[in-house]
């Protein structure tokens, strides 16, 4: 009995402690002797050169973990590596058991995991309890299920193979599950870097897997820090990566991977908008706020961190907020009635504290709650902000911690404005009783997740992921699936011609009369432009013979292309697939008309013949229908999420692309990526075969008078590699594709690491002329991302 | 907007001036502290029809909150026991059965005034609290009854008026019930709404009716019952409660505990929202009294969770706060004695009330 008696508290109707057990947790890592090796090839290796594992709510050190070398990376992707063929040759229903077994296991140690989760990241055992773990589990059941159904969903698909995992302290477990069940239903074999704060979960987690019969080296779990990760990453026999953290990480490993063939896929960090309209239920505002920023402490990539509000509801709702302020609960991550528990580590601490002085030095207004924080330990009151702009530091970066700032709008226009004015683009929560207003903005807004009068809702069977510097790939539901399979290719004859085929040697006479002299330009906001360098190259037969001139096209013509496709963009975006899908029907018939014209001009310059040039000519208007019959068909989902309500999966264009086309097949290569780029809604930036350029300046002339919107296609072009490099470093544009040699796909993979555009590139062979591998859905699903809209219903 | 035919009846001395109907009420801190034991009558205010129709309340997220009202919050040993015993004296120990008889009224007050066993009150030190409940609720008929019963204990008779459950008998009649039940000495009087005024918009009539019915109560204090589950929306149970507080209701009550759906979580969330609304618009502190399905310890430990998150401990005393319930004291004392004992407890060897 303590000394506060029943009949006093009668009277204070005070919450008292209430701590969830530690005993078991404890008594786990006593069997461990509180020291980790590694879990590579399905056994435990000894422990080596040792770190230290921090409870961040007492500063006690719990554990003692093996910081991971080279070497023992290298022997969890040999050991991944020998696991895959056996693990990829299993039937899909055997994948399914050993999966569901995984889940099962997660469940029956679900309280172990809990207490462990919250010792060793300081979050409150509510959240590990009551989300992350049951989350971890419903990952692991949904993914049963794609493995099960994996041929059948996923025809002419396979594994990617050895997969790198680096994942984030904020919700250790939950990330673990987020990687490993995709991975292992897709039939991959995986090495898994646990951050090093928070590693002991994925231990756990080891041991369930070593229970289920899991064969050994399907999951390899290496601890350590940045150095580990960077060996993961940088490793040859790795085929992907997949990375969640900050976007600063993520641009290193964007670097560090250029080049190298790895797929990847990075979940990377945010600003995200919580939009609230004069019409909304603020008392349900207040509580989405709450569970918006002060869930984890603030430690979540998509929190809710800049609150916009309508102006007339602003002082309203800041009043309600920080009377709800007042009756958080903050202490002990393992009592049972905290709302907020430890920041994970000082270092995050200090982080805090420095940006929220920056606030205040900035002239923001910051207001905490009365009650005491505990000194003792990580902790971190919440913070709001008022008086904030959208030029203040605090407005702008991200501070992973329980700050908000407060920013007021006038209209809803305004409100997409700022809620658009970040790098970022994770998530979004927008408030309004009105379905219009609200089924309006969620697609108007640039993030991956939208909730609709909710707030960090997840769910498997949902997709997450980012737009713009929050990343690229998805995780949850059939896109996130996509992330671990890979398109069959089979290996076959090439059928494209190639700029360095020998060609016989042709007649060449010229009609008596002298021709008029045709002057290609570039084609840039549906004007033909003159190249801003003044200059032409020259464009030879294979022969040596003259074919003709091109632009020499500049930076700042791609400049200029770029302004125009940013021009149209909006517009364009918003037009009906019908629309699109009439356009593109209507330059298929305008190509064809022009059909002799173009296939002797192919002939000339790439020297394959007429008859092939003439077949180039034929699949190009197939490809062009091909696409216009999409346009209004490439539908997205509606995922089955367990709320009463649905997650709607939206196929979005990504916005502006710039397209660097292979060098083969002049017309049909062009085409293979402009008309699915279009057809989605995208506006272009085409840069043409080098080789042979003079395909897409006739071609300009089809689009002119096909009643395409102006600049909606660009054509600017010269040299490849520079002007795709202009692309890829240009920070308005949003993705770029390249096809050619393996020196520029580096170049752009690195490139790209400016903004985090989205890159698609290959320098593999592709035959464009097969409908396999020329067209498709792979050629749309790289061309729009992905927009899960949550819209709880009821009234 | 028509023309508010029930201006002329509000008592104006006590009303706060009629707010201009274009511009929304602003947080005010309330003019007064509220005192310790009984709050100042709420006496009504015009009716703000514009303010009511604004009300917005999202069903999906008010249910995210109620989801998370018992997870966040818990109370464990000494301060279980000690809330659990404040939740006896909030309760409206209460029998509305056609089959009720002075007998078993009787029944029922004797376990009013001694709730406890003395050896579980003394185990826990609060022997000298004198713990009772908060009222005994009857039906009309046994009020005479109930008030001898209670003669002395300073428990309070409420009685179910106007035609209760459904309250569709006529207002001349739902009147005189309520005169009837206060001359027999009725302190307190639950009356009913007209659920029809609600679900066709009609809030004028409502507030008509509800303003008559608090005429009626005279010094009696007069709870409000919505029928919530009868109400259709959660929306319209918001709209519900702010009407009948601004006709003066003391305090507004989820259900008569003949409905199909009575005390929920999200009930009690969306009226304690209200209630907060109304006091912080005219300093007035109203009510809640959660009623039907409240039968266990635990989830009485949720509304007094609820209460305290979303209104504050001031509304964990009597005079804002009442549980309607009948087998709920017996839990509560189940818990209790297993709380001094450590052994699990049985019904049977508490009293029944």
């Amino acid at each position: 009995m303590t000394m506060t008696t029943v009949a006093e508290i009668f009277e204070t109707m005070e919450y008292g402690p209430a701590p969830e057990s530690d005993k078991e947790a404890l008594a786990w890592l006593a069997k461990h002797e509180r020291v980790f090796g590694h879990f590579i090839d399905g056994t435990w290796t000894e422990p080596g050169t040792v770190f230290d594992v921090i409870n961040p709510a007492t500063s006690a050190v719990i554990a003692r973990v093996t910081d991971g070398t080279k070497t023992d990376v290298d022997a969890a992707v040999a050991a991944a590596r020998a696991a895959l063929p056996a693990w990829k040759a299993l039937t899909p229903h055997a994948r399914a058991r050993h999966i569901y077994a995984i889940a099962r296991g997660v469940q029956k140690h679900s309280r172990l995991l809990a207490v462990l989760e919250s010792m060793d990241n300081g979050k409150s055992i509510r959240e590990t309890r009551d989300i992350d773990i049951p989350l971890v589990a419903r990952h692991f059941y949904h993914h049963a299920g794609w493995a099960q159904l994996i041929e059948s969903e996923f025809p002419g698909y396979e594994a990617i193979g050895v997969v790198g995992q680096i994942i984030p302290w904020n919700f250790p477990l939950l990330m673990l599950a987020w990687k490993i069940a995709p991975a292992l239903a897709g039939g991959n074999t995986i090495v898994l870097k646990p951050a090093e704060f928070t590693p002991l979960t994925a231990l756990a987690f080891a041991e369930i897997v070593q229970e289920a019969g899991l064969p050994a080296g399907v999951i390899n779990i290496v601890n350590g820090h940045g150095e580990t990760g960077a060996a993961i990453v940088n490793h040859p026999d790795v085929d992907k990566i997949a990375f969640t953290g900050s976007t600063e990480v993520g641009r290193i490993i964007r670097k560090a991977t250029a080049g190298s063939g790895k797929k990847l896929s990075l979940e990377l960090g945010g600003k995200s908008p919580f939009i609230v309209y004069d019409d909304a239920d603020l008392d349900s505002v207040v509580e989405g706020v709450v569970d918006a920023i002060w869930f984890n402490q603030g430690q979540v990539c998509c929190a809710g961190s800049r609150l916009l509000v309508q102006e007339g509801v602003a002082d309203r709702l800041v009043q309600k907020l920080r009377a709800r302020m007042e009756k958080l609960r903050l202490g002990s991550p393992l009592d049972k009635a905290v709302d907020m528990g430890a920041i994970v580590a000082p270092v995050q601490l200090e982080r805090i504290r420095e940006l929220v002085q920056q606030g205040v030095t900035e002239g923001a207004t910051m207001w905490q709650p009365s009650w005491a924080c505990p000194t003792e330990g990580c902790f971190y009151p919440p913070t709001l902000f008022t008086d904030v702009q959208p030029s203040s530091t605090i407005a702008q970066v991200e501070i992973f911690g329980p700050v908000l700032v407060t920013m007021t709008f006038r209209t809803p226009e305004e409100s997409v404005a700022i809620a658009n004015n970040t790098p970022y683009g994770l998530a979004a929560s927008v408030w309004t009783e009105s379905i219009n207003l609200a089924l309006d903005i969620a697609p108007k807004i640039k993030a991956g997740v939208v909730w609709i009068n909710s707030t960090n809702l997840f769910d498997a069977a949902a997709g997450f992921g980012g737009y713009r510097e929050s990343g690229f790939g998805r995780e949850g539901g059939r896109e996130g699936m996509y992330e671990y399979v890979k398109r069959e290719v089979r290996r076959g004859k090439r059928d494209g011609g190639t700029s360095k085929r020998a060609v016989p040697t042709r007649n060449t006479q010229r009609a008596s009369l002298p021709s008029i002299d045709r002057t290609p330009k570039l084609f840039i906001g549906g004007k033909q432009a003159r190249p801003d360098s003044g200059y032409t190259r020259r464009v030879y037969s294979p022969s040596g013979e003259l074919v003709g001139e091109a632009p020499e096209g500049n930076r700042k013509d791609v400049r200029n292309a770029v302004e125009a496709a940013h021009a149209a963009a909006g517009k364009w975006a918003r037009s009906t697939g019908h629309n699109r899908a009439q356009i593109l029907y209507y330059i298929a018939e305008n190509l064809s008309v022009r059909a002799e014209e173009l296939a002797s001009r192919i002939d000339a310059m790439t020297g394959g013949g007429l008859r092939r040039a003439r077949q180039e000519v034929d699949a190009s208007v197939s490809r062009l229908f091909t696409y216009a019959a999409w346009a209004d068909k490439y539908d997205g989902a509606v995922h089955s999420v367990p709320i009463r309500g649905v997650a709607i999966a939206m196929n979005e264009p990504i916005g502006v692309m710039g397209l660097a086309c292979p060098d083969e097949l002049p017309l049909l290569g062009m085409i293979s990526l402009v008309a699915p780029a279009i057809a989605a809604g995208n506006t272009t930036i085409v840069v043409p075969s080098e080789a042979h350029p003079l395909a897409a300046t006739d071609f300009y002339g089809v689009l002119e008078t096909s009643d395409l919107p102006d600049g909606v296609v660009n054509i600017v072009t010269g040299d490849k590699n520079a002007l795709a490099k202009v692309l890829a470093e240009h920070d308005a544009v949003d993705a770029v594709w390249y096809f050619g040699a393996r020196e520029g796909v580096t170049m752009v993979e690195l490139a790209s690491a400016s903004n985090m555009k989205r890159t698609w590139a290959s320098w593999h062979d592709r035959d464009w002329l097969d409908a396999n591998d020329g067209e498709g859905r792979e050629f749309l699903r790289a061309a729009t991302h992905v927009k899960n809209i949550w819209v709880p219903y009821g009234e | 907007m028509t023309a508010k035919p029930n201006l002329e009846s509000i008592p104006r001395g006590a009303a706060p001036a009629t707010r201009e109907s274009a511009s929304r009420p602003t947080l005010v801190p309330p003019t007064r502290p509220l005192p310790d034991d009984h709050v100042e009558r709420n006496p009504g205010t015009p009716l703000d029809l514009d303010f009511v129709r604004s009300i917005r309340v999202n069903r999906s997220a008010v249910e995210r909150r109620s989801a998370t009202i018992p997870t966040r919050r818990t109370v464990k040993k000494e301060w279980q026991a000690a809330w659990l015993l404040r939740a006896i004296t909030l309760i409206d120990l209460t029998t509305l059965s056609g089959d009720d008889t002075p007998g078993n009224v009787r029944r029922l007050c004797a376990k009013a005034r001694h709730p406890l066993r003395d050896d579980v009150a003394e185990s826990l030190g609060v022997g000298e609290l004198g713990i009772k409940v908060g009222a005994v609720c009857v039906y009309h008929s046994l009020v005479k009854t109930a008030v001898a019963a209670l003669d002395g204990s300073g428990i309070p008779v409420a009685a179910v008026s106007t035609g209760f459950p459904a309250g569709l008998s006529p207002i001349k009649q739902r009147i005189e019930e309520i005169h009837a039940s206060v001359a027999d000495g009725a302190k307190e009087i639950d009356i009913v709404i007209t659920r029809a005024h609600v679900l066709t918009g009609n809030y004028e009539a409502l507030y008509d009716e509800v303003r008559r019915f608090r005429e009626a109560c005279g010094d009696a204090h007069m709870k409000a019952i919505l029928a919530t589950g009868e109400l259709a929306t959660l929306g319209n149970v918001a709209r519900a409660s702010m009407v009948a507080m601004q006709a003066g209701a003391d305090f507004i009550k989820t259900s008569t505990g003949k409905e199909g759906v009575n005390a929920t979580i999200p009930f009690g969330l969306v009226m304690d929202r209200m209630i907060r609304e109304y006091f912080e618009q005219t300093g007035y502190a109203v009510g809640f009294k959660p009623a039907g399905g409240i039968r266990t310890a635990k989830t009485a430990l949720e509304f007094l969770f609820l209460m305290k998150e979303e209104l504050g401990d001031r509304w964990l005393k009597p005079d804002l706060f009442r549980f309607g319930a009948s087998s709920l004291l017996t839990d509560i004392e189940r818990q209790l004695e297993h709380f001094t004992t450590g052994r699990y407890a049985a019904a049977h060897r508490h009293p029944m009330p």
